[in-house]
């Protein structure tokens, strides 16, 4: 298997660093420092520590004993990311991050956010590691996601609410893009997912991918050998890359990206199901957009998904058929909260849950002896009010 | 040679320091832009730098965010562009140099995107998100039609770096002042001549200075130091401020006028000062 990326941050077609010029020096220095810290002892000692200590990692690999029933096939786990502190595997990639920026000398984190968790998580290491925080997050989102904008205050973070373009994640970027440029030489830019110019891609990956390797292990305390289908949910792609990459080379091992269908054709998210070659956020890789090249207005229910672009790793393993993109609507991803809810007493995220959602069509084709995990990415408290109303009177 | 070194040689043969000013495309319409070009030209512009309207401009400030999506509320994109110079051509020698991001150079192929600007007329083409590292795919096209493709450096820029990104430069470099986004800025950054000069001094081709440049006052301040001063979000804050009116137009004449008349005085100065045509080169 070839190393990704390669030295210029490309993976095969995609990924790479557009942006502009001001950016492309601190990108080059950030590269270089992590570089660095992958070998250094210290840092891994301090990360090793942070995520045992603080995020109560190992997170479980939980045997979903009456959804397994309820779906009449394939054995389903759940890998307890929503155990993680804050709720998300979000902090997973934070924490290294600032260990980055405390490396780097930097005094201020900016982070961009979707569903509010990558928020949370940027404000909570700051507030643990002495940085300032700013947090980018467009109006929508600042109403869908009420109760994450209130803990990022609680959190000491200051919320700069987006209200250009469409409001909602893609727009939080550009905001947190454009501060970037503008403070680059104290501030460390903590990008949320796998996404942006390179090394973020590659170095989100690798914060995340202890989900994976821990995942790795558990199943084969319980199952004695690895599972037939990993299935994530994907908007970014960064809880994906993180369960998938320790799994790459596991040939026998099925790789599911769910995306966020949405209500349908031109009202959804799902960059690689439906979008095209293209450059977002200083990399190359699948991406919503018309027919000149202007980004596509994207709809999900869930915000941490409602993304025009995705990770450049994702369109690389996507076109080389080594992972397998569906599509999970609105609804369907709603009735798949309430499943995991009813029978397993774990309400998700509205993001996670499209891949509960993916694994209950997929479970009941498999035989009894097949393994299915399903990454749990996130808890759903902060999704109750969008869910309620969506519901309507019908809500429970 | 291309039309805009062709510009520079005239320029500094005498002694003057040029203006770019830089409009979007298609705000608030194409008729308007196709207006406004000739009457900058008319108004002493040196080079038309032209934006292509994008809907994620991650490198501007509010006021060129808000150009773009005028334009784009009409649908304004690359063909159009196109287009509009084609138009322009009929009349104009003035060099034009398109300003855009990646995206839609990509979308539309950068093989017939540098054939068909090419043909239409465009002489050079600046994309705000493709630094060197990752223009060597649209670089060979663009020199293959003898396109100028223009490279940034920014504050940031290491010498080191500076030194390996002029290598590859054409027609002229574009030093951003600021760091930071476009946008109008009351003053300029107090280093800013340094490091303009440093890298003058190792530039094979002319210096223009963008981002920020907002007023006479900083035309003249980098009349001292560069080639040439790029002005946009100034413009703009004009085009904006004059939506609807029937003045839109000479207003932004005036604008560019005023900007150029700083620049003349000054090459006029310099003239007196040392009885020499050509503007200090280190």
């Amino acid at each position: 298997m070839p190393k990704l990326p390669d030295k210029y941050g490309h993976f095969g077609l995609y990924g790479g660093r557009y942006v502009a010029e001001t950016l492309m020096p601190a990108l080059l220095e950030l590269e270089e420092v992590y570089r660095q810290c992958r070998t250094d002892s210290t840092f891994k000692r301090d990360l090793r520590a942070l995520q045992r200590e603080y995020i109560g990692r190992p997170t479980p690999l939980t045997f979903a004993a009456r959804l397994t029933e309820q779906l009449g096939g394939a054995k389903v786990y759940l890998k307890r990311e929503d155990l993680c502190h804050t709720g998300a595997h979000k902090i997973n990639n934070t924490i290294g991050q600032a260990l980055l920026a405390k490396r780097m000398g930097k005094e201020r984190l900016i982070a961009e956010t979707g569903a509010g968790q990558h928020g949370v998580a940027t404000a909570t290491v700051a507030a643990l590691l002495g940085f300032s925080c700013e947090v980018f997050m467009g109006r929508e989102d600042t109403v869908r996601q009420a109760p994450n904008v209130f803990r990022m205050r609680l959190l000491g973070a200051t919320l700069r609410e987006v209200v250009s373009g469409s409001q909602t994640l893609k727009d939080a970027m550009n905001e947190a893009l454009r501060d970037w440029i503008t403070h680059v030489a104290h501030t460390f830019y903590v990008i949320g997912t796998v996404a942006g110019p390179h090394p973020y891609p590659m170095l989100v990956r690798d914060f995340q991918s202890v989900i994976g390797r821990e995942t790795k292990k558990q199943i084969v305390q319980h199952e004695g050998r690895l599972p037939d289908y990993l299935i994530a949910c994907v908007g970014g792609g960064s809880n994906a890359m993180g369960l998938f990459a320790p799994f790459l080379s596991e040939t026998a091992v099925h790789m599911v990206a769910v995306e966020a269908g949405g209500i349908g054709a031109g009202r959804n998210a799902a960059s690689m199901s439906n979008g095209y070659a293209g450059v977002l956020h200083g990399s190359k890789t699948y991406v919503l957009q018309d027919e000149t090249g202007q980004i596509a207005a994207t709809h999900s229910l869930a915000p941490g998904l409602d993304y025009p672009g995705v990770g450049p790793e994702l369109s690389y393993w996507s076109d080389r058929q080594r992972l397998r993109c569906v599509t999970v609507q609105d609804a369907q991803a709603v009735e798949g909260m309430r499943l995991l809810a009813e029978t397993e007493g774990i309400i998700p995220a509205l993001e996670s849950a499209h891949a509960v959602a993916y694994a209950a069509t997929l479970a009941p084709q498999l035989p009894a002896t097949a393994i299915v995990v399903i990454n749990v990415s996130g808890r759903g408290d902060k999704d109750l009010q969008s869910v309620a109303s969506f519901l309507g009177e019908n809500a429970l | 040679m291309t039309r805009i070194a062709d510009t520079f040689t005239q320029l500094r043969a005498r002694g003057e320091v040029g203006l770019i000013p830089f409009i979007t495309a298609g705000d608030p319409d194409i008729e308007t832009t196709f207006a406004l070009v000739h009457e900058m030209a008319r108004q002493g512009a040196d080079i038309i730098e032209l934006g292509v309207p994008f809907s994620d401009p991650m490198a501007d400030g509010p006021t060129l965010q808000r150009a773009a999506e005028r334009a784009l509320q009409h649908g304004t994109s690359l063909a159009h562009v196109f287009e509009l110079v084609r138009r322009l051509r009929r009349s104009l020698t003035i060099p034009i140099l398109l300003f855009g991001y990646y995206n839609p150079i990509w979308r539309y192929g950068g093989e017939r995107f540098a054939a068909d600007a090419r043909q239409a007329g465009v002489d050079g083409v600046l994309c705000v998100d493709l630094p060197p590292e990752e223009a060597e795919e649209l670089k060979r096209e663009t020199d293959r039609h003898d396109l100028d493709m223009i490279f940034l450096l920014a504050p940031t820029s290491s010498l080191d770096r500076a030194q390996r990104v002029l290598t590859r430069a054409r027609g002229f470099i574009y030093y951003v002042a600021v760091t930071g986004v476009t946008g109008v800025r009351t003053t300029l950054p107090a280093d800013l001549s340094d490091m303009v000069r440093r890298i003058r001094a190792i530039s094979p081709v002319p210096v223009g200075v963008g981002f920020g440049i907002s007023s006479s006052e900083h035309v003249v301040q980098v009349a001292g130091i560069a080639d040439a001063a790029i002005v946009g979000s100034a413009i703009s804050q004009v085009i904006e401020q004059s939506l609807g009116q029937p003045d839109l137009v000479p207003r932004v004449g005036a604008l560019v006028a005023e900007l150029k008349t700083a620049l003349r005085s000054i090459a006029a100065a310099a003239r007196n000062d040392t009885g020499t045509a050509s503007s200090p080169r280190p």
